[in-house]
């Protein structure tokens, strides 16, 4: 099975410096397994072929000039589509943007394009990011690599099922609610939601902007420290961008969680409604971090349990705002059909655009934020975010981490939730707290559960702290020394054999 | 219960053309969804601050420099319609508006 599209970034970067393999090599394999298993995955909506193999020409051609190259030079990178790239199709997985091609590149893109990352394609997502299965795609759903019949999580799903099955080495997603995160542990690798403004959102599509944060899919911690480094830091063109420092996230990883103090949600991993499988993974997650060293103790959020609540006010207000720009004016669908002036054609476009947890959201938020309800909705949930931010604050004085389920269950069926949109949303339920307060926060796999279906464990941090949850993530990596990969990569290797 | 909304009225203020199915079924759905998050309005908090931003950050400034942006045909790559270098739009005024 051991493909080169089957190795780490970090394994990759390494042989390209030894010349053990070419970048053309390692790209010709990720579009080998595009080729292979996307007509059943479904990851990619579009796939950049012809310009992955020139940029990978480019990167050898600077090699055999002897030439030193940054870490994520030659590695293939998928990018979830709600980030824009100059002159490639970026629709959101929206029919409203279908036809759009956008004349510039976001800033995460811009920088690892700079570095040398070699673009594979752009992935299939929930439309403008809103869902938890990726099967409010206006393009159809991905399916979950270690199962078909499964969803692979959302939003980023695509991206979450291309780095699981070596369609790309690893990705770019964006986390609202949880949409890294929770897909990464439905599919079995590493997320990272980095705080608030730690990677730049410019030509990020925006759903919440309170909320919006750009983050890493990979298949090691390792990978997604280095992936960080590459893209975080300021940038001028987006307000919100923190002004720190540059830093390289991959330095001090193994030093260990000795006396460092972890303070564990119980009562979420004794929710009602979480799995056993994903109970009994967490709680031995939890059982070796005591092994290693650390200090370990209960903890909770009192407000937690109001998070969601709050999240699906905050959110959709946001979303109704930053959506009101699909208007058919200046780029994307128009439906104008017998419409006899610019509102018809706005009300057309926009209703034949948007699919249905879009127009849900959209009308969501603008209820909440509408003449005499502003108060009790958007208002009241505003406030509840401060107390969520609280009980972070408190919890962080006692810990230097919290650890949780990543989500309350494995990889459902397809169309199990669809048409009970609360359901789906209680899938963010531990995710969505984070995303309220900026912190960061990191799942990596912990386990298979019976049902054959890889666990995300949950790590979280303080506000700018990514470097204590990258240590606390690499050191369980390393000491659960985790191996299981999609049974499906091992029928294609025996279909090839 | 479930909280029972105008959706027409709601659709109209977020201009989206919907079907009557679709208007039933969102009167439906959405009664539930703020139903749940209602559940905000339990919590005691008349004196606690709103929180906007994770991160608050105000008067942000940088230096009023010229520097390179879109050229106006690459801003007018996207256009649905165009018309002369600039968007071309359903009228907005009825004839007889116009002086």
């Amino acid at each position: 099975m051991s493909e080169l599209c089957d190795l780490t970034g970090q394994q990759l970067a390494q042989m390209l410096r030894t010349g053990e393999a070419g970048a053309s090599e390692v790209t010709e394999s990720v579009l080998g397994r595009i080729e292979a298993l996307d007509t059943r995955l479904h990851a990619f909506l579009t796939v950049t072929a012809d310009r992955a193999r020139d940029q990978a020409a480019g990167i050898d051609a600077r090699l055999r000039h002897g030439e030193a190259l940054p870490a994520v030079a030659g590695i293939p990178l998928a990018l979830k589509d709600v980030l824009v790239t100059r002159g490639i199709t970026s629709t959101a997985g929206s029919k409203i943007l279908e036809p759009y091609v956008p004349p510039y590149d976001c800033t995460p893109w811009a920088r690892l394009q700079t570095a040398g990352s070699v673009l594979v394609g752009k992935t299939n997502c929930d439309e403008f990011a809103m869902g938890s299965s990726n099967e409010n795609s206006a393009y159809g759903p991905v399916h979950n690599p270690w199962n078909l019949e499964a969803v692979p999580g959302g939003s980023s799903g695509g991206s979450a099922a291309a780095v699981a099955s070596g369609e790309a080495v690893w990705a770019l997603g964006t986390d609202t609610g949880g949409s890294v995160r929770q897909p990464a542990a439905l599919c079995g690798v590493v997320g990272l939601k980095p705080t608030y403004g730690r990677i730049s959102r410019f030509g990020l599509i925006a759903f919440a902007s309170s909320l919006d944060h750009v983050g890493t899919l990979t298949r090691s911690v390792l990978d997604a420290a280095t992936l960080l480094s590459a893209i975080a830091g300021h940038d001028p063109l987006d307000a919100t961008s923190l002004p720190d420092e540059p830093e390289d996230y991959a330095q001090g990883l193994d030093r260990g969680v000795a006396r460092l103090r972890v303070g564990v949600l119980e009562d979420w991993i004794a929710m009602e409604g979480v799995q056993p499988g994903v109970t009994d993974s967490v709680g031995a997650a939890v059982d070796r971090l005591g092994a290693l060293g650390a200090s370990v103790g209960a903890v909770s959020l009192p407000h937690a349990e109001y998070a969601l609540s709050a999240y699906y006010l905050i959110a959709p207000a946001e979303c109704s705002s930053n959506l009101a720009r699909f208007d058919g004016v200046r780029y994307g669908l128009r439906v104008d059909g017998d419409a006899t002036d610019v509102a018809d054609m706005n009300f057309l476009t926009r209703g034949a655009g948007f699919g249905d947890e879009v127009k849900r959201r959209i009308m969501l938020g603008t209820y909440s934020l509408s003449a005499g309800y502003y108060d009790a909705y958007y208002g009241q949930a505003q406030k509840v975010r401060t107390l969520v931010i609280r009980d972070f604050d408190a919890a962080f004085e006692r810990f230097d981490v919290l650890v949780a389920p990543t989500s309350p269950t494995t990889a459902f069926r397809l169309g199990e939730r669809t048409e009970d949109p609360l359901a789906m949303y209680l899938s963010d339920i531990f995710t969505i707290p984070s995303d309220l307060s900026g912190t960061p926060a990191i799942s990596i796999p912990c386990g298979v559960a019976p049902d054959g279906l890889p666990v995300g464990f949950q790590i979280l941090g303080r506000l700018r702290d990514e470097a204590t949850i990258l240590r606390t993530a690499f050191a369980l990596e390393q000491d659960l020394g985790l191996s299981a990969r999609p049974p499906l990569l091992a029928e294609l290797a025996s279909e090839d054999a | 219960m479930p909280v029972e909304i105008d959706v027409e009225h709601v659709a109209r203020l977020a201009r989206l053309a919907l079907t009557p199915e679709e208007l039933e079924r969102f009167r439906r759905q959405l009664g539930l969804i703020l139903e749940h998050a209602e559940k905000v309005q339990e919590v005691a908090a008349e004196d606690v601050p709103p929180t906007a931003s994770p991160i608050p950050r105000a008067n942000l400034f940088r230096p009023d420099e010229l520097r390179p942006g879109l050229s106006h045909d690459e801003a007018m790559s996207t256009a649905p319609a165009q018309e002369d270098g600039r968007f071309k739009v359903p009228r907005i005024v009825e004839e007889e508006d116009r002086p």
